[in-house]
Order: C-alpha cells, then sequence, then structure tokens
C-alpha cells in the first residue's frame, strides 16, 4: 500500500508546521506511539475524530471501548493499514507503516483452522523471516551462524512465552491461550520496541485471560517494550496498566486508569449517563456504557477461517 | 495417441509374465514408455510442490477447475489444428487470471465469491469443452484422453515442453515460497510486515494453472486429485513440519522405495496414494 503511506506522511508533513517539526520530532521520539488530533474514516463514515493518545517506550496502554467504536482501526492506523484524514500519527518517531521492523503485531482472530497443519514453531518462525523472498536452504542450521542465531531466538521466545510444551504440535490442535502465546512469541522474535495487540484476550477462558496478561505484562516490564493493547473488557489488564485510553466517536481520553475509569470521565466521553461500581476484589464494573451499532463487519471477516 | 502406443507395444511382440524385473526390463525397451515414465516423473515432482501449497491454502478447488479448463484448451486447440500442449497451458493460465481476478473485500477475507466464481469458470469450461469436440464434427476419439489421460504416446518434443515449464514453475514457486507459506497461515501478519499478498496469491494461482496444465496431460482433465490433492494432503496428514512434508510427497507420488527410516504405521494413507501413481499408467496400458 504505498499510496496510503505516502498519504500518511503527507498528513504527517502537512499537518505538522516547519518551525514546530523539529520540537515534534523530539517529543515523538520519547513516545513509542503518538496520535495527535487525529481523525479515521473508513467506506466515507468518520470512525472516530479529534484522538490524542500517547504511549511512552516501555509502557503499557489500553485503549478500551465497546465493540465497533473503532479499535481495530486505531490499530491499523498506527501501523499505516488505514490513513488519517486529519491530525498527525507518529509511531516510534516515523510515519506510520515505516517502523514494520520494529513492531510486533498481533492481529485480532479467533483461532487458526483446527484442521490446520503446521506447527507452532513455524508460525513462529515466520515472524522473524517470512516476507523474505525464496526458500531457506534446508539444513541451512549447520552451515551458516545467522541461521544458526535465528533458530536459537526462536527457541528463546518459545520459552519466554512458556510454550516450549506445545510448540511442535500442529497449531490448530492446541487451545487458544497456547494460540495466543505462540502468536506474542512470533511477535516479539524480532525484539521489537512496540508490540500492538489487537484484541489478545478475546474468546480466551478466564485462566488464559490472566496468564496472557500476566505474560505481556512481564514482556512490558523485563524487556522494555511498549504495549498497546486493545481490548473491551479491562478486568484482566487492569492491574497491570500504566495508562488507558477510552474511545468513542467523539474523541478519547487517556490517563491513568483511575483518572479515566470513573462515572463523570466516561459520562462525558460518551454523553450518556454512565456508572463504574467497584466489585470487592478491586474489579471494576462499567454500567450503561453504549453498545455501538454492529456494523463493524471487518471485525468477523478478520478472524475467519483460511482462504479456501 | 494411445491406439498407435499400443500398436507399437503389439507390434514387439511382448507378453507380460511373473517375472517382474524381466517385464520392467520389457517396458523401458519401448521407447513411448520411456517417454511415459519420464513426463510422470516430472508432472509428479511439480504436481507435488505446488499441490502441497494448494491443500494448505485450501485451495483445491480453483485447482480442479483449472485442470477441467485444460478439456476445452485441448479440444479447442485440436479443432484450429494448433497443438494440444499449448492449448493446455494457455487455456488454464487464463483461467487462473480470471479467478485471480475476482475481486475481494475491503477486509480481502471473503472467499464465498472466489468459489461461485470458481464453479461458474467450471461450468463454463466443460460446456466450451462439449462444444468444441462436438463443433470437430465427432472424429476426435481421444475424447477420452483428454478426460482421463494420454500417459502413452507423449513425445520428446512434450517431455521437454513438460520439463522446461515444470523447471521455470518450481524457480518460481522456490522464489515465492515463504512468503506466500506466510500469507497463507498468518495472512493479517504478513501484510502487517509487507507481504504484497494479493500478488503472491495471484503469482501462486498462474503457478497452479501451470501444473494443472501439466497434470491434465498425463492424467487428464478428470483424474489431477490423484496428483495434486492427494500426495500433499497425505504428506500433511503424516507430519507437520513443512520441510519433512517435502520430503514426503514426492515419495508419495513417483513411487519409489521408502526407505525403513520414514515408515511408520501410520503410513498406510501413503502407500495407498502412491499406488495411485501407478494405477492409472497401468489400467490404460494393459487393459485395453
Amino acid at each position: 500500500m504505498p499510496a496510503e503511506h505516502d498519504r500518511a506522511a503527507g498528513s504527517v508533513a502537512a499537518a505538522v508546521g516547519s518551525a514546530e517539526l523539529a520540537a515534534d520530532r523530539q517529543l515523538a521520539s520519547r513516545s513509542a506511539v503518538r496520535f495527535d488530533r487525529a481523525e479515521a474514516r473508513l467506506g466515507g463514515r468518520t470512525i472516530w475524530s479529534d484522538v490524542t493518545l500517547n504511549v511512552a517506550p516501555g509502557e503499557f496502554v489500553a485503549v478500551l471501548g465497546p465493540n465497533g467504536v473503532g479499535k481495530s482501526t486505531l490499530v491499523k492506523a498506527a501501523l499505516g493499514l488505514v490513513p488519517l484524514v486529519s491530525g498527525t500519527a507518529i509511531v516510534l518517531g516515523r510515519a506510520p507503516g515505516q517502523a514494520g521492523r520494529e513492531i510486533g503485531y498481533l492481529p485480532q482472530r479467533r483461532s487458526f483452522d483446527a484442521g490446520l497443519r503446521v506447527r507452532g514453531i513455524d508460525v513462529v518462525s515466520l515472524g522473524a523471516d517470512g516476507e523474505r523472498w525464496g526458500v531457506p536452504f534446508p539444513g541451512g542450521g549447520r552451515l551458516f551462524a545467522s541461521r544458526r542465531a535465528a533458530r536459537q531466538r526462536v527457541k528463546e521466545v518459545i520459552e519466554l512465552v512458556g510454550a516450549t510444551g506445545f510448540a511442535g504440535q500442529p497449531i490448530g490442535q492446541v487451545s487458544g491461550g497456547e494460540q495466543q502465546r505462540l502468536l506474542i512469541a512470533q511477535a516479539l522474535v524480532r525484539r521489537p520496541r512496540l508490540l500492538i495487540l489487537d484484541e489478545p484476550l478475546d474468546s480466551l477462558d478466564l485462566p488464559s485471560q490472566a496468564g496472557v496478561a500476566a505474560l505481556i505484562s512481564r514482556v512490558c516490564q523485563e524487556h522494555g517494550v511498549a504495549v498497546l493493547l486493545v481490548a473491551h473488557d479491562v478486568n484482566p489488564i487492569l492491574s497491570y496498566l500504566d495508562r488507558v485510553a477510552y474511545i468513542a466517536h467523539g474523541g478519547a481520553v487517556s490517563g491513568t486508569p483511575s483518572e479515566v475509569i470513573t462515572s463523570g470521565t466516561l459520562s462525558a466521553l460518551y454523553g450518556t449517563p454512565i456508572e463504574v461500581l467497584r466489585t470487592s476484589d478491586g474489579r471494576l464494573v462499567v454500567v450503561g456504557q453504549p453498545e455501538a451499532p454492529a456494523r463493524h463487519t471487518d471485525r468477523h471477516a478478520d478472524g475467519a477461517a483460511l482462504p479456501w | 495417441m494411445v491406439s498407435s502406443g499400443l500398436a507399437a507395444g503389439a507390434g514387439s511382440g511382448t507378453a507380460l509374465g511373473w517375472n517382474i524385473g524381466e517385464d520392467i526390463r520389457q517396458l523401458l525397451a519401448l521407447h513411448f514408455m520411456v517417454n511415459a515414465f519420464r513426463a510422470g516423473t516430472i508432472v509428479a515432482v511439480v504436481a507435488g510442490a505446488i499441490g502441497w501449497f494448494m491443500v494448505l491454502r485450501r485451495q483445491s478447488f480453483a485447482g480442479h477447475t483449472l485442470a477441467v479448463v485444460s478439456f476445452p484448451g485441448a479440444s479447442g486447440a485440436i479443432l484450429l489444428g494448433i497443438s494440444a500442449t499449448a492449448g493446455y497451458f494457455a487455456a488454464s493460465i487464463a483461467a487462473a487470471l480470471v479467478i485471480a481476478g475476482v475481486p475481494r473485500s475491503p477486509g480481502g477475507r471473503s472467499y464465498s465469491s472466489e468459489s461461485a466464481v470458481i464453479g461458474t469458470v467450471q461450468a463454463f469450461a466443460l460446456a466450451c469443452g462439449a462444444l468444441f469436440v462436438s463443433l470437430y464434427g465427432g472424429f476426435l476419439n481421444s475424447l477420452t484422453g483428454l478426460l482421463f489421460g494420454t500417459f502413452l504416446g507423449i513425445s520428446d518434443g512434450q517431455v521437454t515442453t513438460l520439463l522446461i515449464a515444470a523447471a521455470a514453475a518450481l524457480a518460481v514457486l522456490a522464489g515465492i515460497a515463504r512468503p506466500l507459506f506466510f500469507a497463507t497461515v498468518d495472512p493479517d501478519v504478513a501484510r502487517a510486515r509487507g507481504v504484497p499478498e494479493r500478488l503472491v496469491s495471484m503469482v501462486f494461482l498462474l503457478l497452479l494453472g501451470c501444473a494443472a496444465a501439466e497434470v491434465s496431460q498425463i492424467t487428464g482433465a478428470l483424474l489431477v486429485f490423484a496428483l495434486l490433492v492427494m500426495p500433499a494432503a497425505a504428506a500433511q496428514q503424516l507430519t507437520a513440519r513443512p520441510a519433512l512434508s517435502f520430503v514426503y510427497v514426492p515419495w508419495n507420488v513417483t513411487s519409489r522405495p521408502v526407505h525403513s527410516r520414514f515408515m511408520r504405521s501410520s503410513d498406510s494413507s501413503s502407500l495407498a496414494t502412491r499406488s495411485w501413481r501407478v494405477r492409472p499408467a497401468a489400467s490404460s496400458s494393459f487393459s485395453r
């Protein structure tokens, strides 16, 4: 999509005056992701506008909101797959889509096809060199040090996510939580500075949600990777979050969880009375959150089975 | 073509006995049999490699249709008085372009329209094939050959054509193999990583058309599954390792002795597949 990259890059250059550019770059270099008064349109409809969001390096930030509000679009805008119509976005100091190698991306999906006869370790290796042309020379691990190092790295990340036990099985046959661990390993293989995860906890059972959330937090803290995580339920990740951003059609609010997840802030954002309750074990319950109409067909198409 | 081959076989006055070594020696003394084995081996290798990706991508229907399309291609070429080989390739590659040109939904993952188009192409192709055969005026006695394969009567020139097409197809496949694998297994991440998914898919369909054209010259338009689908599907059931799977495919298709190291209890499916490779040849050469 070179045209879209150009447009996104163009909007960055146009919106930021040359005098402000240096100052802005400096600010941007201190943030992993920075959206400034950004607006996105899909099919002629404004998905969201006036979104301002900042993710500092090494920070664990969640983007929250009801289904269909454009959270995945925000992720795609950060990846440069959806161009902004106004405002700016800077990802790892560059225009969106220009920092591909340094971003680990986990798309929204439900699962792999159960009949897919490909091992988890192969899916993880694709994260290292999947876009390179050609075929890996069989037995190259014995001949080339770089191949040996790559293989070692794959082994390392599989161990990091605790997937050693099932990485050799066909990926369609392991559980949803185990698939998610393998996919996180795939995203981490190239030592990214930014990890973008789109609903990684969706369709997982509660223990798996807790395990995967703890894993993401550990990766964020121990390896200094900035994490931008999209979720519709804050509870599994609440205790790990540095900041949250709530997104709505009118814009977004971001801050620490205690600042943002309050009745007053959310009511003002959505323009409807919303109540935030805290249960005895510290979990938050957001009541009265408006569910956007289910018009996000791409949400389901994205996670569908393999190409026919 | 079949009849001339059989006539040559009958003319040399050979009869099959129970001495298998002697039988094989007698078979290999016949030039058309040697060519049949050459063409069969070339086609088996191409079909194995490309079929492996076809099965992984769940594009067997497309592969089958591209093979069926070769029937009007060949009959049309005979009607026009040009080489049937050219007809096979032209029709299959044209159909691959049609299927590749199906517009996708913006998400890129809606394949229902693709299978509808494939079905339409297949029906249209069969109708055209029947039309060409009837226009030819009833003298096309190789109709069975077009549908069920002409393993015998393959000329040296055809073997060379097959070899060149096979080498080209395998070289292109080797070039796109890893991004193709990535785009098949994990299309969303592949797109985000900059894999030109549409281009890779289109090139693969062209390769599939090429392979289907090659295979249908040997097995006929209707039996392409024997070489394109079954060995690859069997190999993928035997192992989930891509590299080892590729080792199994040629073993499955070329009916060579299987090293005992690779023999496992679950190998019965591979043996069943291997007998497929032998059966069409055997039935067409000796039962008539």
